[in-house]
């Protein structure tokens, strides 16, 4: 009798423990996994409709990203930039694919669909990538954010150099500091949100900050623990916040009802809150993605990695409006921006 | 580390923590009456989602909160309904049909939300009801009585679940044909019907719990609720089918995600753990699992479908 329940017993935690991983691996992976070893639950995806055709054959290209089309954020920053592409185009999208087997087989089916350019928008399919592209040597794969190729001669790598924007808003945030305390929501520590916050870090101190607390939450999709993330930095001080990845709405939410300014990355965060948005840098993929299409269209199908940054108009720091910026402040961050595009500021130092 | 127990500090992660259990406390509780009729539910996740999508879409257009809180609930009940039919009518198999419910409603919120808002937009917040007297006290006013009323709710669900369960009629049959639904069904309950008001009152909480969620954000993203429903399920078992221990869970979990969350913003979790100590709330829910496991004794028909033959 001791044995059979000392037995149920186990079967019990066994079951509670698989039922906490469950939860732990859907905690840990939100949608927003751009650069994270992102695995995930489920996979809902959806086909957006495609950008208008004109009189010639427009291009046809697919995209495969981790979160939704329209989230402020990663995803939408390429959703935009192939939008703005000046030949017309028909764009297929997949999105929401945080099960990287899922992202896998959208990709293959993209390629077998007679698409020309396939876009892996996210580091976590780099593995699937170098499984399927040499399947498909007519198909142009763009893979990011990565530094490299693989090696394939079909694959145009793509990313972003976040330190430059973060530095930018590093200054702005520490001129308009009054704490010199400033926080910073990440989500895991990998990819552009590490630059990104390496970047605001060394730009903060250098324009005088006293303090720049970073916090990575844990998680790419969690907005609840980011908000307590920015709950817990204006408790300890901060009087300035940024951040990075989807999970950011929370934080902002927070930085919202305190009237606390906030700094964005990957897309124009301005409409989250109008007011306090100070200024967000914005990836603007189009530019590397006209000069993907130009080689693809010249024979050359893959093979090269590209970086958007301030110098080649890639990354861009939209100031907004609506926020009372000071002309010392903007002319701090200006000067950053233009410090940074004739090498002589180092955000990465 | 000193700066951790200043008092402000303190009593803010307090009140972070429980504003963290407040959705594992709903869900979990709901959980737990549907578990002590037989019936498991892994749809926890999916029931929360779609109820956080449609209780923030009615926030965001009709700006009215109640409403929003209404449709969270309705949202629940209806899913109940549902897994009610699959599960007590149908007499499919628990676990499966569970995860079925969780993947509908990843799915169908993440499709409804692209569809309908796309772009993260804020609605109203629930406001902060400050109780009388108590909420001026300082330090503890801020941690326990600055809350909004869903997270009062749920506390005060508490020793309501256990007057049902344990004071009622109907919560003695619940009970009944969770641990020997034949006997039950010799003594003229209705096994079934049991059964399905239980499902239906697990959801209709669960709902609340995604409702509460995105109503204390003021915002919705796809996968919302990052896990939360998988672990209010977990917090069953800790609490050992008992209201006041799923309380202690969920109270558990929130504080020790609010602990690791204000240890990482004061800088006393080096940045080479912060991913490692994100783990810290299950771990450690896991480790008190174990050492209470002696407590642990299921509804004895826990998962076993019932039919009269």
């Amino acid at each position: 009798m001791r044995n059979k329940n000392r037995s149920r017993r186990f079967k019990l935690l066994r079951f509670v423990a698989a039922v906490m991983a469950l939860g732990l691996l859907a905690s840990a992976c939100g949608d927003d996994s751009d650069d994270g070893e992102a695995t995930g639950t489920t996979a809902p995806a959806t086909t957006a409709p495609a950008t208008t055709a004109a009189a010639e054959t427009p291009l046809k290209i697919a995209l495969v990203a981790p979160s939704a089309s329209d989230d402020l954020a990663f995803t939408q920053s390429m959703v935009d930039a192939i939008n703005a592409l000046s030949d017309p185009v028909d764009l297929s999208i997949t999105d929401g694919t945080f099960v990287i087997e899922d992202a896998a087989a959208a990709i293959r089916g993209y390629a077998e669909a007679g698409n020309e350019i396939v876009v892996a928008h996210g580091t976590q399919f780099g593995a699937s990538l170098a499984e399927i592209a040499p399947d498909f040597p007519e198909v142009t794969f763009l893979w990011g954010t990565s530094t490299d190729t693989q090696g394939l001669a079909n694959v145009f790598a793509y990313s972003p150099d976040a330190a430059e924007g973060g530095y930018v808003n590093g200054v702005v945030a520490a001129a308009i500091s009054a704490s010199g305390s400033i926080g910073v929501v990440g989500p895991i520590e990998a990819g552009d949100a590490v630059t990104y916050i390496t970047g605001f870090n060394n730009g903060a101190l250098a324009n005088g900050a006293t303090d720049v607390s970073i916090t990575y939450t844990g998680s790419f999709g969690d907005v609840a623990l980011a908000a307590e993330a920015a709950t817990a930095l204006i408790i300890n001080g901060a009087d300035v916040l940024t951040g990075s990845a989807q999970m950011v709405v929370g934080a902002v939410g927070v930085a919202s009802d305190e009237g606390v300014p906030w700094f964005g990355t990957q897309a124009n965060q301005t409409s989250l809150d109008p007011s306090l948005v100070v200024a967000s840098q914005v990836y603007h993929w189009e530019v590397i993605l006209e000069e993907m299409i130009d080689q693809r269209e010249a024979g050359v199908l893959g093979g090269e990695a590209f970086e958007i940054n301030l110098a080649n108009g890639g990354l861009e720091i939209e100031f907004n409006d609506g926020f009372d910026l000071s002309a010392d402040a903007r002319a701090a961050g200006d000067a950053a921006i233009a410090g940074i595009i004739d090498g002589s500021i180092d955000p990465n130092g | 580390m000193s700066d951790f127990f200043t008092a402000t500090v303190l009593f803010s992660t307090l009140a972070a923590g429980i504003r963290l259990s407040t959705p594992f406390l709903f869900a979990g509780l709901g959980e737990m009456i549907g578990q002590k009729s037989g019936v498991l539910n892994l749809g926890v996740e999916g029931v929360m989602l779609l109820s956080a999508f449609f209780a923030y879409w009615t926030a965001l257009s009709t700006g009215s909160l109640w409403l929003a809180v209404l449709v969270g609930m309705l949202v629940g009940l209806l899913m109940g309904v549902v897994y009610g039919l699959i599960t007590v009518v149908f007499h499919a198999e628990q676990g499966i049909s569970g995860i079925g419910i969780f993947l509908f409603g990843l799915g169908f919120s993440d499709l409804m939300f692209q569809e309908n808002v796309g772009t993260p937009k804020f609605t109203s917040k629930l406001p902060s009801v400050d109780i009388p007297l108590l909420s001026d006290i300082p330090h503890v006013g801020v941690a326990f009585f600055q809350h909004s009323a869903m997270t009062y709710t749920a506390f005060v669900m508490v020793p309501l679940v256990m007057i049902l369960l344990r004071r009622t009629t109907f919560g003695t049959n619940i009970r009944a044909v969770g641990e020997n639904p034949e006997s039950a069904d010799s003594l003229g309950v209705s096994v079934a019907r049991m059964r399905f008001s239980a499902i239906v009152i697990g959801n209709t909480l669960a709902g609340v719990a995604g409702t509460a969620l995105v109503l204390e954000l003021g915002i919705f993203q796809p996968n919302l609720t990052a896990g939360r429903g998988f672990i209010a399920i977990a917090l069953v078992y800790f609490g050992a089918w008992r209201a006041p221990g799923v309380m202690a869970g969920a109270l558990l979990y929130g504080l020790v995600e609010a602990t690791v969350i204000t240890w990482k913003a004061l800088g006393i979790i080096p940045r080479s753990l912060s991913d490692i100590s994100a783990m810290a709330p299950a771990v450690i829910t896991i480790g008190a699992l174990v050492i209470l496991a002696r407590r642990v004794k299921p509804p004895a028909a826990l998962t076993q479908p019932f039919s009269r033959h």
